[in-house]
């Protein structure tokens, strides 16, 4: 029966799904990207189950002003308390981070189709079509990104697709700029020339052969930027350009509530705030994590 | 270097020029808008006619967007529409305001930053490198907005030091800008504490640093005269960049603080369309964040030898 001693060189298994699962494993290696990879994990499955672990609804209004820990007309507990208008924090916070999560991984990824896409063509192409797409990466980029949001949104309107068309607009850019770096660099592999050789269409080679190769920097910078977009979504919501109430969102609750934080209800405000605040932290300390174990192979 | 600079300086002008153009389109691009937001949601369709026609709206659009940039230049911005008055009244005491705020808190920021930076990098490893490394991702993992309600808690409703507001309604008052400076600082010094942190680690690895451990140098003599130098290089950049970030997030403090800056102004003019306000502030936006960029990119090249002799 054959076994694998240490000298036999071991032959590499290929298929994605398992390098997927080679990188969660290789993340248990970093305690920070674990810690991370949890927060993020709890407000997911928080989300998720939104509709079971809600303990009111979000919008019912009850009891106003309740301190933490009070007693729900219904028999319950307000755990974190009600706002001004009665509404159960706790509740608020749960459906609120559905849709700023929700939120966020459509902006996110539809940004990443975006800049991917132009960075693949720029990085490969070269040529005119790079300047005229650096050129204009470099335009955007030049603005101060609140900015570019608050002009955004004030034309077109608050709402949850215009969030996510200016995300888009303002982040796709940036990975961009990243892609093109990576691809430039690959594109003079010996791989790349041979399957031009072979007679691959452009598209193939750059989304078969280039982006898969591409990879472990841009996983880092999805994370540092889910968590970005979580931050300027809540900003929106904060500067009353956010997701339309009632219905929650972390940055609308802030500034429905904040005037009360110096009145003696300070709780109204701050649980929100700690909620974007841990999650951005998760996403963070993934990003972290992640870019340490891609740096160590 | 001066070919670099010319170089540098048109790609900037150009940018501005496209900025400037995007605005406009944005703002000015149907002349019944402006009409509209100008005379109110009840003039009548004659009226909003001859307000285009006597104000030179019929004309071709390129052709309003040249005059436009030419007035801009000579420095007439045109009336506010909320505040009835030219826009030059507002503005430049909005931005001086946002400048004092901008001032002090990039001030503050690069001190912190710089220290801790080095502090963390000359150990790499360190439980003082943790320390600062794991305090830096978590103040930078708290949104300005987050922070400012937390920090109000703690220093005005706990504490009951320090004002809530910074709407300086009593003439200038130091006291009411530490908030927003702390808010704004927190927020904003990790990035370059990180850069500073592995430009350092990486000088600390060089062979020069080991021959001056071992000829027996002092160590603060070792970090202060010959790491340093060399450490500060890269972050240079990224703090002449992070003026970028900090006009964002000057945006989301002054709202909160109620501070009177151009950040606040924007939100306000953006919010009931005062289309002139809009381009003044985009524009002074874009131009200081192109321009620190363009110090930062020459600034970069300067100061490295490496780059500077070639």
């Amino acid at each position: 029966m054959a076994t694998n001693s240490d000298s036999t060189p071991l032959v590499r298994p290929d298929s994605t799904i398992l390098n997927a699962v080679k990188a969660m494993a290789l993340l248990r290696e970093s305690p920070v990207g674990m810690v991370g990879a949890l927060i993020v994990l709890f407000f997911v499955l928080l989300a998720i189950f939104a509709p079971l672990v809600s303990p009111y609804d979000p919008n019912a209004t009850m009891l106003p002003f309740a301190f933490p820990g009070t007693a729900a007309p219904d028999g319950g507990v307000f755990l974190f308390g009600t706002d001004h208008l009665g509404r159960d924090i706790l509740s608020r916070i749960i459906w609120g981070g559905q849709r700023v999560l929700f939120y966020a991984t459509v902006a996110t990824i539809s940004a990443y189709i975006v800049g991917i896409l132009m960075g693949l063509a720029a990085g490969y192409f070269r040529g005119y079509l790079d300047e005229i797409i650096s050129f204009f990466a470099n335009v955007i980029l030049s603005f101060p990104i609140m900015v570019l949001y608050v002009l955004i949104i004030a034309k077109l309107g608050a709402s949850g697709l215009n969030i996510v068309f200016a995300v888009v607009f303002a982040s796709s850019p940036g990975i961009m700029r990243i892609v093109r770096g990576v691809t430039m660099d690959i594109a003079t592999r010996d791989y790349i020339a041979a399957s031009q050789t072979r007679g691959e269409g452009p598209w193939y080679i750059m989304l078969v052969e280039i982006l898969p190769n591409a990879r472990s920097p841009l996983i880092v910078d999805f994370c540092l930027r889910m968590g970005y977009t979580t931050i300027t979504i809540g900003a929106l919501g904060f500067l009353g350009l956010g997701l339309p109430p009632p219905d929650p969102d972390w940055g609308g609750m802030i500034t429905e509530t904040r005037a009360f934080v110096t009145g003696g209800f300070p709780h109204m405000a701050i649980m929100p705030a700690c909620a974007v605040s841990l999650l951005v932290l998760g996403f963070n300390l993934l990003a972290d994590g992640l870019r340490e174990v891609s740096l160590r192979d | 270097m001066s070919q670099l600079i010319l170089r540098r300086v048109g790609m900037m002008i150009l940018i501005m020029l496209v900025v400037a153009l995007l605005l406009f389109l944005m703002n000015e691009g149907d002349p019944r808008l402006i009409a509209r937001s100008v005379l109110g949601p009840y003039a009548q369709d004659q009226q909003l006619d001859a307000w285009i026609a006597q104000h030179g709206y019929d004309r071709p659009i390129m052709v309003r967007y040249f005059d436009w940039i030419g007035r801009v230049l000579s420095g007439d911005l045109g009336d506010s529409i909320i505040y009835k008055r030219p826009v030059n009244e507002i503005f430049w005491d909005r931005l001086g305001n946002t400048g004092i705020l901008a001032g002090v808190t990039f001030v503050v920021m690069v001190v912190v930053a710089l220290t801790l930076g080095v502090l963390a990098g000359m150990k790499e490893g360190s439980a003082q490198d943790r320390v600062i490394s794991v305090f830096s991702i978590t103040t930078t993992s708290i949104p300005e907005y987050a922070s400012a309600v937390l920090l109000a808690w703690i220093f005005v409703f706990g504490l009951g030091w320090l004002p809530g507001t910074s709407a300086m309604t009593g003439g200038f008052n130091v006291v009411e800008l530490i908030l927003p400076v702390m808010v704004l600082t927190l927020y904003g010094f990790g990035y370059v504490a990180r850069m500073t942190r592995a430009s350092m680690a990486e000088v600390m690895t060089n062979h020069y640093i080991r021959t001056a451990m071992l000829k027996g140098l002092p160590y603060r003599h070792i970090i202060m005269k010959h790491a340093l130098r060399n450490a500060l290089i890269a972050p240079f950049t990224v703090i002449m960049l992070q003026i970028n970030w900090l006009l964002s997030g000057v945006v989301v403090t002054e709202f909160a603080f109620g501070y009177k800056g151009f950040g606040a102004l924007l939100l306000e003019a953006a919010l009931r369309r005062d289309i002139f306000v809009i381009e003044a502030c985009g524009l002074a936006a874009v131009f200081v964040a192109v321009f620190t960029q363009t110090i930062g990119d020459l600034g970069y090249t300067y100061l490295n030898p490496r780059i500077r002799f070639k």
